[in-house]
């Protein structure tokens, strides 16, 4: 694999970004206006785990339930139409976001569904006909991850290798979390029947060259996904030009309602899948024989759909869009580029990522010396400051790190310089706490 | 919710390390936040009321789970059993009660210091981990003796049994 190609769609300090104006934008946020603990205002460095919603997309939901409510894809009655219309106009609106199609907008519950409607569809392939012959994996073949994967990018991928006999392989990481891409040549090869790498790290921040490696995975014959839950709702991802054959992603992580999550996929593989969940919907014949299924992205949509949330989660593209996601990427860069100086100045910390914000997203996490992370996370908390404390679902990496967990700080269009600097006041304070013999209660 | 007591366990932890021998070891984990306690019971004499000739632990954690560990250790070893167990049930009230308890301190003596941490639905499982790991090694512990004693019962009894047998 060649070295020193272009990430497509990697945050880069967009010339000509547009700053945004976050007063105005933190209005739109009625919960930033609550106090928390102590009575302080309340600094959420959790976007993360899952964003805060502006009223846009509360308003939308609200809108749908109040005027258009009724199942979509069901019934002939006037709702039932408007709320049919209403749900395929959010397909198509999550689809313009990406420069996809709307036939390749697969709605699901959450990006973790959508990561496991690929690994069972996989399986299931086995038994699903001759066209469903080139997801099967069996004995033989390879699945290739990489050690700093999200656990809803990893376990799906462990259980269907042990579901079908194939062997699970991965990408290790570099000491800074950047994936090690040394031995790329030989973990991708021609027993590689589908590679799965994140496309920004929910816990270093780390945004590997996806394209490129999707690149040597086709060369191979190999499908290639991307998780993008840290990915869409941070940077611009134009699906066109990202190089991969699915890419999964939630709609609460990016201001949007939870329960409803994405699954992009290129046209000619979803027309080609076997389902993963089946029931209603989804069907085109039931005979108590046997039954046949819709084309689709309808064949992967069992169930009366979750339109309130899919309008909810349009309502959010509008809201990014309007911001510009290259604003969006060039706010938090810069608010990453001050957190990794004001943190990097802190004696006793470290962090587990980058330090610089090239091919890096805006998760900060960090350790610090003699502290666990749950007391820094309290002491902040106290302090009305929302981090993450753990492993963040990332297991592996942490062991891969060094580190048993961690406490995150992430960022979104919301944050400000001031609660940076208020992180890292607040992490001080918690190292006077735990490291003064005198102590008061907190 | 950081009582001076808690942070003092917690700098000094009392009893840690793991020791032998012991009748029973496990490992509990938290799988929220990583956290784990490998603990080790050991009972002593084999007749009458099973007591806690020791418990002993390495824990990796939060200030909160291993000050819970220190403080545990520090009050149920020396103790039968049951003793121990209402001590555990105590606790475990405590935990459950959201600050609204009025915890024992005859009966939960150090522990009561953990009353805040009841507030913090995020912070209980912390507290109990090694509680957990304790009753898991106890009961083992307890199977292990009984198995024991099934099998001295079937071989010829007591102790002799045992040493005939091997």
């Amino acid at each position: 694999m060649t070295s020193g190609g272009v990430a497509i769609g990697a945050v880069s300090a967009a010339a000509g970004a547009v700053p945004l104006d976050v007063d105005a934008v933190r209005r739109d946020f009625p919960i930033l206006g609550r106090a928390v603990r102590g009575g302080n205002r309340l600094i959420y460095l959790d976007s993360g785990a899952t964003s805060q919603k502006p009223r846009q997309v509360l308003d939308a939901e609200r809108h749908f339930y109040t005027t258009r409510n009724a199942a979509a894809h069901r019934g002939a009655h006037l709702l039932g139409e408007e709320a049919t219309d209403a749900y395929e106009s959010a397909r198509a609106r999550v689809a313009s976001f990406l420069h996809a199609s709307p036939g390749e907008i697969v709605f699901t519950k959450s990006a973790t569904e959508a990561v496991n409607l690929v690994a069972y569809a996989m399986s299931n392939a086995a038994t699903a006909g001759p066209q469903a012959g080139r997801f099967a994996v069996g004995p033989g073949d390879e699945v290739l991850i990489s050690e700093a994967e999200h656990h809803a990018n990893l376990v799906p991928w462990q259980q269907l290798c042990e579901r079908t006999g194939a062997t699970l392989r991965w990408f290790g990481v570099q000491p800074d979390g950047r994936l090690d891409l040394s031995n790329a040549d030989e973990l991708i090869n021609s027993r590689t029947k589908l590679v799965a790498v994140t496309h920004q790290s929910n816990v270093t921040g780390v945004v590997p060259p996806v394209a490129e490696i999707a690149a040597a995975a086709h060369a191979q014959g190999a499908l290639v996904v991307a998780d993008g839950a840290q990915s869409v709702p941070h940077q611009p991802v134009d699906v066109t030009r990202l190089g991969v054959d699915f890419l999964v992603f939630s709609g609460h992580k990016m201001l949007g309602p939870s329960g409803i999550g994405v699954l992009w996929a290129r046209r000619e593989l979803l027309e080609a899948m076997p389902p993963f969940i089946t029931g209603g919907s989804m069907i085109e014949v039931v005979r108590m024989e046997g039954s046949t299924f819709l084309p689709p992205p309808e064949r992967f949509e069992a169930g009366v759909p979750a339109a309130a949330q899919a309008v909810g989660l349009a309502a959010a593209c509008d809201y990014l869009d309007s911001l510009g996601m290259p604003n969006v990427a060039a706010h938090e860069e810069a608010l990453t580029a001050h957190a990794l100086e004001a943190l990097s100045g802190i004696s006793g910390l470290r962090i587990l990522g980058p330090l610089d914000t090239d091919h890096r997203g805006g998760a900060v996490s960090f350790v610090v010396d003699g502290i666990h992370p749950h007391d820094v996370g309290q002491v902040l908390d106290e302090l009305g400051i929302a981090v993450r404390t753990g492993h963040h679902c990332a297991w592996p990496l942490h062991r891969a790190l060094g580190a048993q967990a961690s406490t995150r700080a992430t960022f979104y269009v919301y944050n400000t310089h001031d609660e940076v600097d208020a992180l890292a006041d607040g992490i001080r304070q918690a190292q006077r706490f735990f490291g003064s013999e005198s102590v008061g209660a907190a | 919710m950081y009582q001076e007591i808690i942070l003092e366990h917690y700098r000094r932890p009392l009893h840690a390390g793991l020791r032998e021998p012991f009748d029973a070891q496990v490992q509990h984990i938290n799988p929220t936040c990583g956290d784990e306690v490998t603990l080790r019971v050991t009972l002593n004499g084999a007749d009458g009321e099973p007591a806690l000739a020791d418990v002993s632990y390495e824990a990796l954690g939060c200030s909160i789970s291993q000050a819970s560990a220190s403080v545990m250790a520090d009050m149920i070893i020396g103790k039968t059993v049951g003793e121990a167990m209402a001590i555990n049930d105590e606790f475990l009230k405590l935990m459950q009660s959201r600050g609204a308890a009025e915890p024992d301190e005859k009966v939960l003596g150090d522990a009561v210091a953990f009353e805040g941490v009841s507030k913090y639905p995020s912070r209980i499982k912390c507290a109990l981990l090694s509680w957990m790991a304790w009753k898991d090694a106890t009961a083992r512990a307890l199977g292990e003796r009984a198995g024991t004693a099934v099998l001295a019962a079937r071989t010829g009894g007591g102790q002799d049994g045992d040493k005939e047998q091997s």
